[in-house]
């Protein structure tokens, strides 16, 4: 197993199409940088608009987790694509080039096959998020230094010290592999049934933005679906930047408001991978391969 | 909010403005009091009582030099203050203007006996309404402002003494006033619902800050640089 | 002799397309065994599932004496197999695809072993370049040592002159006799080319439309008396006549507007030519194939399968 993952990933690496999710992950970031860099305290205006006139803000509130967080709630919007652009090809990729029968001929049950290819997608995942964490965070913290940081919900501001953000970054880019794994997952699903790799990445894109439009959208009747969709589950790596309050209402460092909730999200998330990837792994098992 | 800063002006007025002649010499001598004070370092803890503000307590320094020059610093991070409120210093407010006194008489303000003076400013053009000050006749400090504005609500800050009683500086200051609404589209946010709701918070409540201060370094020198 | 293949009553239905319709054989150690049919008579549906790509509706296989289902792991490990056209990953070098499938056939082998492997097949000096530059033979090259890399048993190749040019089919066939007969390998290759198989195969089987036609050794499906001759003339009556009264008579098989055709033994051919022009028969043309090849083109059509046959 751990072979067939060497030669799945390797595989990934060698295409060129890999290192462009890792050039537009840098250009997106870069480009959030210079943005905030010149124009950040315009952007910090617009958030704190309802604040800004009845309050002084102390300290730097343009500092390089702000800039990663804004990095993070852009990039993983655009980031699925980017994933589905691997994972949806794993299978109709091969299928396309005719390569999956010479596969499916070698002495590897076709369990192990798409089992490793799965975890080869993840490993590329989980490669990605280790760049946009050199590149978001990292990074940004090189160049605009460390604060607090002003997380601007809806309906409230949270301000989390500076000595009590990283670890909630670490977490939260934990739950952010988890849930562009569960994107792989997905393209990893519909790549199955395909044999071109165009299939998949759009119908994997489809469902991703169709459900976040349905998640964002404050209609009543979708707000109760919503937590059906698995990508209003995604974003709960914001749920990690937000405190428990005492009985005052005063935020406490150091911990969670709703760790359970969180959980249930990675539940929710594990659940999809493992229905999507089992699904994928027993489909394929019956399937003949004309290709 | 230039109104908060008003009504440092007003607290600045007291002693000048004519009026009741005990009332007068009771501002006149807490204005003294305040004036021993040229410069000073303070430590404290802030706690910021806003319905949509989550802000744990934090660590604060605040810097002040006569006449009017004041900064707060929080440790580790970054705060939303109200303006001008909790910067607020007794002693920095040694203005004068036509601001006319009335002797309210006398009140209590948390068990301790009060009297009461109103400030209300000839001026049409400004915010403020009214200013009421409640003195603690015998150590001679303010205990409470109230500042009603014509468009910003009512502001009051109350002041609790203990050691530094003698420099007319207090050891907590409670700041309290009207906040508006906060809110931001979801589309923006894209916003983690974890259940926890958002609709039972109320509306227009009052928002709190509270400093309470541990030490004061008075009149040992502070840099300008710490000032900026 | 070990039995190499064993196919017991296989079917392969696509929903209400039968590709495959119960077809048996089997093929023993050390054999070129020829599978023969046109496009679509089911050849390519076969192998895929002697190769367990696709899963038969009915019916068994066994290879090496197991069954391939419960032993397919095994099984695997003792085939290579080139499919169609050998498609590999062309964003990788020669050298980068064999040593990938090569691990994936579970051997591992040190670089100059795989170096030696191209070097069998010829593209040793091409071998870190990448495969979308390698032409049509050089890729069907490397696809063969692929297949060849982990030294299996048995060699199934589909097709594996489809897109060649007529040296690289040349190659192939000597490729194929070298397998068997100096590394004793067990060869099953399909091809819709009769002539091709003819010269490699010391075994076929025709196949149409999913069902078995013909199946035996190659000596005895082109025995010498089973020659047809085809008799293109503008008297067909006149001509039928006067071999009637001959000792041909017993031997003509079919009488057209403008042609008629005799079964004799292939050294008959000569003589039967002169017969006619003795009798002054208005011959336009005499055309002599093996009975085998009468019969496959008669269930072929493209002309494809024509030019191979008078070739």
């Amino acid at each position: 197993m751990w072979k067939l993952l060497q030669i799945e990933v390797f595989k990934i690496f060698k295409r060129p199409r890999t290192y462009i999710a890792f050039i537009a992950i840098w250009a997106i970031v870069t480009l959030i940088q210079v943005a905030i860099y010149a124009d950040g305290a315009k952007y910090m205006d617009f958030v704190l608009r309802d604040v800004r006139e009845s309050f002084d803000i102390i300290g730097r509130p343009l500092n390089g987790y702000f800039v990663c967080f804004v990095i993070l709630q852009t990039l993983l919007i655009h980031v699925p694509l980017l994933v589905a652009l691997v994972s949806a090809d794993m299978i109709a990729g091969e299928a396309n080039m005719g390569t999956l029968r010479l596969l499916i001929t070698k002495p590897i049950s076709r369990t192990k096959l798409l089992l490793s290819k799965f975890l080869a997608s993840s490993v590329y995942v989980l490669l990605l998020l280790v760049w946009i964490a050199v590149t978001g965070l990292f990074l940004s913290m090189a160049i605009f230094g460390t604060d607090g940081l002003i997380n601007a919900k809806s309906y409230e501001i949270i301000i989390i010290n500076g000595n009590d953000v990283f670890w909630r970054y670490l977490l939260a880019f934990c739950f952010a592999a988890l849930a562009l794994i569960t994107v792989a997952a997905l393209g990893f699903f519909f790549s199955i049934f395909a044999e071109n790799s165009l299939g998949p990445i759009v119908a994997t894109m489809s469902v991703v933005i169709v459900f976040t439009i349905l998640t964002t959208l404050d209609i009543p009747l979708f707000q109760s679906m919503k937590h059906f969709f698995f990508t209003s589950h995604m974003i709960a790596w914001k749920g990690f930047f937000e405190m428990k309050t005492d009985a005052e209402g005063i935020a406490i460092p150091g911990t969670i408001r709703n760790l359970p909730a969180i959980l249930k999200s990675a539940g929710v998330l594990l659940l999809h991978i493992v229905l999507l990837v089992g699904g994928a792994i027993t489909i394929f098992n019956r399937k003949d391969v004309l290709s | 909010m230039k109104t908060i800063k008003l009504i440092l002006f007003f607290l600045v007025l007291i002693p000048c403005v004519a009026g009741a002649q005990p009332v007068t010499d009771l501002l006149k001598k807490v204005k003294a009091r305040l004036e021993k004070v040229n410069d000073y370092e303070a430590t404290g803890k802030m706690k910021t009582d806003v319905v949509f503000l989550k802000i744990p307590v934090s660590n604060i320094k605040s810097y002040y030099k006569k006449p009017n020059r004041f900064k707060l610093t929080r440790q580790n991070g970054v705060s939303l203050l109200p303006k001008g409120g909790v910067s607020v210093n007794l002693g920095s407010l040694l203005l004068t203007d036509d601001y006319s006194t009335i002797d309210a008489g006398y009140s209590t303000v948390n068990g301790k006996k009060a009297r009461v003076v109103k400030l209300l400013p000839v001026s049409e053009q400004t915010d403020v309404v009214l200013t009421t000050l409640y003195i603690d006749e015998a150590a001679l400090v303010i205990l409470r402002s109230n500042t009603t504005t014509k468009e910003n609500g009512t502001y009051e800050m109350e002041m609790y003494y203990g050691k530094y009683t003698e420099w007319g500086l207090p050891d907590k200051v409670i700041f309290s006033f009207n906040t508006k609404d906060y809110k931001l589209p979801k589309g923006i946010t894209l916003e983690y619902d974890d259940g926890t709701k958002s609709a039972d918070l109320p509306k227009n409540k009052k928002g709190k800050v509270e400093i309470t201060y541990s030490s004061y370094i008075i009149n040992k020198g502070v840099s300008d640089a710490l000032l900026k | 002799m070990q039995t190499i293949i064993r196919v017991n009553h296989l079917s392969k239905t696509f929903g209400d397309f039968t590709a495959v319709n119960d077809l048996s054989f089997s093929v023993q150690e050390g054999n070129v065994y020829g599978f023969l049919g046109q496009n679509g008579a089911g050849k390519s549906t076969t192998i895929r599932m002697l190769l367990t790509l696709i899963r038969p509706t009915a019916g068994e296989i066994e290879l090496f004496g197991y069954n391939l289902y419960s032993h397919r792991k095994e099984i695997l490990r003792n085939i290579g197999a080139v499919i169609e056209r050998p498609d590999l990953y062309k964003y990788l070098s020669g050298f980068e695809n064999l040593s990938l499938f090569a691990k994936m056939s579970g051997v591992h082998l040190k670089r100059s072993q795989l170096m030696d492997q191209l070097e069998l097949v010829g593209i040793a000096n091409r071998s870190a370049d990448k495969v979308k530059t390698y032409s049509q033979g050089m890729k069907q090259r490397l696809g063969l040592a692929i297949a060849l890399v982990h030294n299996p048993q048995l060699i199934v190749l589909d097709e594996p002159t489809n897109g060649l040019d007529p040296q690289g089919i040349a190659d192939m066939r000597n490729l194929i006799l070298m397998l068997s007969r100096k590394m004793k390998k067990t060869v099953f290759v399909s091809s819709h080319l009769l002539s091709e198989v003819e010269q490699v195969a010391n075994r076929m089987l025709i196949i149409d439309k999913g069902k078995k036609l013909v199946e035996g050794t190659v000596a005895d499906l082109f025995a010498p008396d089973e020659t047809i001759v085809h008799i293109k003339t503008v008297d067909t009556q006149s001509c039928r006549l006067v071999l009637a009264e001959s000792s041909y008579g017993e031997r003509i098989q079919e009488v057209h507007a403008n042609e008629l055709t005799v079964k004799i033994r292939r050294e008959e051919v000569p003589e039967l030519t002169a017969f006619l022009v003795g009798k002054n028969v208005p011959v336009l043309g005499i055309a002599a194939r093996h009975s085998l090849e009468d019969y496959f083109l008669k269930i072929t059509s493209s002309n494809q399968h024509v030019e191979a046959f008078t070739n």
